[in-house]
């Protein structure tokens, strides 16, 4: 018989739409963050450190770019002969096909796949997060309180408390209530979407409320239990933890690398984060070349200035041009004499010469406000970017553009030119 | 591919001083994250050569550990695979390799139960890239014994430590000098063979026989005349690294583009063992001009036409010029290093200066290194 102590769940199948661009072509798991690594590899390497060995990770939203990063697992470590990575993606069934609807919905359409492996419990994530957890100590704690499902939350300031799930608990860390983005928070801790369910608590659970439409596991499964005086517990970490689920907050995080001492250390030994490494050369620093505060992946090589920036693998800079607070992303390109001010460029664009990005007075987005905003330049993937042009901030340009796009070779701040449609 | 793949990592080399002290030259750092062997072993892995031997004796700990795991030369197959030969206790007594042909007679066994009718032998101490099948080709259509691959090197190069060949119109190698004092050609063997499977079976059991335990010197020299043993030049970049001043050399190449466009982005790659290294980070006073950085390193200081391997600190106010730095090497502040190798693991004291005068320094320095 095949039996694992805990596995765990992982939700890749979400857009991210908050991301723009971004995630246009890819899921945001997927989406690259701190020079060489994607998102998902945060949870994925959290899994194996904590001896996780067993992950399915549940794909739908474009899941092309997620699945030849995973492919069999072997940066984790999660290429097994039992368990193991596997993907798992919604299918066709003979009675009913369904997308996966919900959170929850996703997991109860897996039930067969977790069955497999005989578990006591199960570890759920999301792939959208950055951090380093030890989910082990979680299952301790879950373990010693007998509990039968634990909630990671933590701390946040009351005054943002009312943008998240908010626990209430007894002294104990016994959930005694909860509430959904309270306009008058009872408690700071907040919920981190990270749950550990005691196998037989989460089957009955999601076989219970499996017609729910949308079945959610903050709005429906977790109430669910609550009610039926399941015990449930919140664990609290007090590490760094970071939604990077909007662009601001994305640059923010990226960002927050370049300190000397970063409160959210890559170099550490101890825990270490895995990705797929399909550059490994060093990186080559021409002749009049200078960089400060920036980190550089592997096989870039820069001709020009980067400073404040996050830089990932074979990445061209051209001679004579300035990239300053910007997160430039693999296999993108970047011609001479070039002005990069706070930009966030995806991976595989083509920026031509004497290009000025960033510039001119601050104006709102013309299409997506809420989304381009802060200043920054974004750029979707395999854009192509005319020489000579420059581009105002704000703004938002993706697809092969000429400088017929740009009057007076310009893109005033606040513009979207979006010439990529949907693929 | 009709060939199987042996790979002689067999040596220290007394012209690496200090370096091959504690590894094998096969398992030298090259150009920042390679190790030596991976040039061999991707070029096998390339020429769809699915099983490789290793032979190696010398210091192997090192290669062993790059060694741990064949899946990033594609090695972790069914069919196939990877594997590394040390010398080892048998029923008829213990003994070392005592040449690259004993290696491979202790290990005869291997060679016999493999069904591929050729063999390519290839030293691991070598950088070139390499499609052996085009070797192979040429091999079968010279109707040859023996191929050797050969290259024609600049005067100005020490041909001492080299075999130097000599060959006719046709190629056929007239001439095979081992290591000569004065040189008569400057077309030196690469280390490179192509030999039917059971012809070498065949030449390596009467060298046993006969006691005899060098590959070069009692089968290339001694079979010369005898045998169809033919020279096939390579044209493209090559360079063995096991002296202190051609390891040198062959690290600052890669600063020049059209090297490191050849070897890190061309078709075919060169593959090795992943570390996982998080990118390299630059904080404020950083002077980088013409250098290599490796990942996992964390740069203070200043850095001119130097070659910087993985996981290396380089403090403040560092001045390090010409110089290979190799991995994990933590170097503290206001230190001036010139024309030096530096061991890797080494720990640098802060306000050290080293200097290489009239040849390349090495240093080793192993101090007490505090981790904050």
């Amino acid at each position: 018989m095949i039996k694992k102590e805990m596995i765990a769940m992982l939700l890749a199948g979400g857009q991210g739409s908050r991301l723009g661009v971004l995630t246009a072509n890819m899921a945001k798991p997927a989406v690259s963050f701190g020079g060489k690594y994607r998102i998902i590899d945060f949870p994925l390497s959290n899994c194996i450190n904590s001896g996780v060995d067993t992950v399915g990770v549940l794909t739908q939203y474009r899941p092309l770019r997620l699945n030849s990063h995973i492919g069999i697992g072997i940066p984790w470590d999660l290429d097994r002969n039992i368990g193991g990575v596997t993907i798992l993606p919604p299918y066709e069934k003979s009675s009913n096909s369904e997308w996966y609807t919900g959170t929850a919905n996703a997991i109860f359409q897996n039930l067969e796949y977790m069955e497999n492996y005989h578990p006591d419990y199960v570890l759920i994530l999301s792939g959208d997060h950055i951090y380093k957890m030890d989910y082990e100590t979680m299952l301790d704690f879950h373990k010693a309180n007998g509990a039968d499902v634990t909630i990671a939350v933590m701390p946040v300031p009351i005054e943002e408390a009312s943008r998240f799930g908010i626990m209430i608990t007894d002294e104990d860390r016994k959930i005694v209530d909860f509430e959904e983005k309270p306009e008058k928070p009872r408690s700071n801790l907040a919920s981190m979407g990270i749950y550990i369910f005691s196998w037989e608590a989460l089957k009955e659970a999601l076989i219970t409320n499996q017609d729910q439409p949308g079945l959610d596991f903050g709005k429906h499964v977790i109430p669910y239990c609550k009610e039926k005086g399941r015990s449930l517990y919140a664990y609290e970490f007090d590490g760094y933890w970071k939604d990077v689920g909007t662009l601001t907050s994305y640059w923010e995080a990226n960002m927050e690398l370049i300190d000397i001492v970063p409160e959210f250390n890559l170099y550490e030994e101890y825990w270490k984060i895995y990705t797929t490494n399909d550059v490994q050369p060093p990186q080559y620093l021409g002749p009049e070349s200078s960089t400060s505060r920036s980190i550089i992946g592997e096989g870039s090589e820069i001709y020009g200035e980067v400073h404040n920036s996050v830089i990932g693998c074979g990445v061209k800079i051209g001679k004579g041009t300035v990239v300053s607070h910007s997160i430039i992303m693999n296999g993108t390109e970047i011609g001479e004499n070039c002005n990069v001010e706070k930009a966030v460029i995806a991976e595989k664009v083509v920026v031509g010469n004497g290009v000025r990005l960033g510039e001119g007075e601050e104006k709102e987005n013309e299409t997506k406000p809420g989304i381009y905003r802060d200043g920054i330049v974004t750029i979707g993937e395999k854009s192509v970017i005319p020489d000579n042009v420059s581009v105002g901030k704000n703004t938002m340009i993706s697809g092969v553009t000429t400088s017929t796009d740009y009057p007076n070779g310009m893109l005033d701040s606040g513009r979207t030119l979006d010439k990529a449609g949907d693929r | 591919m009709r060939a199987i793949g042996i790979i002689l990592a067999g040596g220290g080399s007394n012209r690496m001083h200090e370096l091959s002290k504690n590894r094998a030259v096969c398992a030298m750092p090259v150009a920042g994250f390679y190790r030596s062997i991976d040039f061999a072993l991707s070029n096998m892995t390339n020429s769809h050569i699915q099983t490789v031997a290793v032979f190696t004796q010398y210091n192997a700990g090192s290669l062993n550990t790059h060694l741990s795991s064949s899946k990033w030369w594609d090695f972790g197959r069914k069919q196939g695979g990877l594997y590394v030969f040390t010398p080892a206790a048998k029923a008829n007594g213990n003994l070392w390799y005592r040449g690259t042909a004993d290696a491979i007679a202790q290990n005869l066994s291997f060679l016999k139960s493999c069904h591929e009718p050729y063999v390519v032998i290839t030293s691991g101490d070598c950088v070139y890239k390499m499609d052996y099948n085009k070797l192979l080709q040429y091999h079968i259509d010279k109707q040859s014994d023996i191929t050797v691959v050969c290259k024609d090197i600049a005067a100005d190069v020490d041909i001492e430590r080299f075999g130097t060949i000599r060959m006719n119109e046709e190629s056929r190698i007239e001439e095979f000098e081992e290591k000569p004092v004065v040189a008569r050609s400057n077309t030196i063997s690469c280390g490179i063979y192509v030999i039917r499977r059971r012809q070498l079976i065949e030449l390596i059991e009467k060298a046993q026989n006969e006691e005899r335990f060098d590959f070069v010197r009692d089968i290339l020299v001694r079979y010369k005349d005898m045998k169809r043993i033919y020279g096939y030049k390579l044209k493209t970049y090559w360079n063995n690294i096991a002296s202190v001043e051609d390891y040198y050399r062959t690290n600052m190449d890669f600063l020049k583009p059209e090297v490191r466009n050849y070897f890190f982005n061309e078709y075919p790659g060169v593959y090795t063992k992943v570390v996982d290294l998080p990118p390299a980070k630059y904080n404020v006073g950083v002077r980088v001009s013409n250098s290599l950085v490796s990942s996992g390193c964390i740069v203070n200081g200043t850095v001119e036409d130097s070659i910087v391997f993985k996981g290396a600190f380089i403090g403040n106010n560092c001045y390090i010029k010409n110089s290979i730095i190799l991995n994990d090497v933590y170097i503290g502040d206001n230190t001036h290093i010139e024309n030096c190798i530096v061991e890797s693991h080494g720990t640098i004291q802060a306000n050290s200066y080293y200097k290489g005068e009239k040849d390349i320094k090495i240093v080793v320095e192993n101090n007490e290194r505090y981790v904050i």
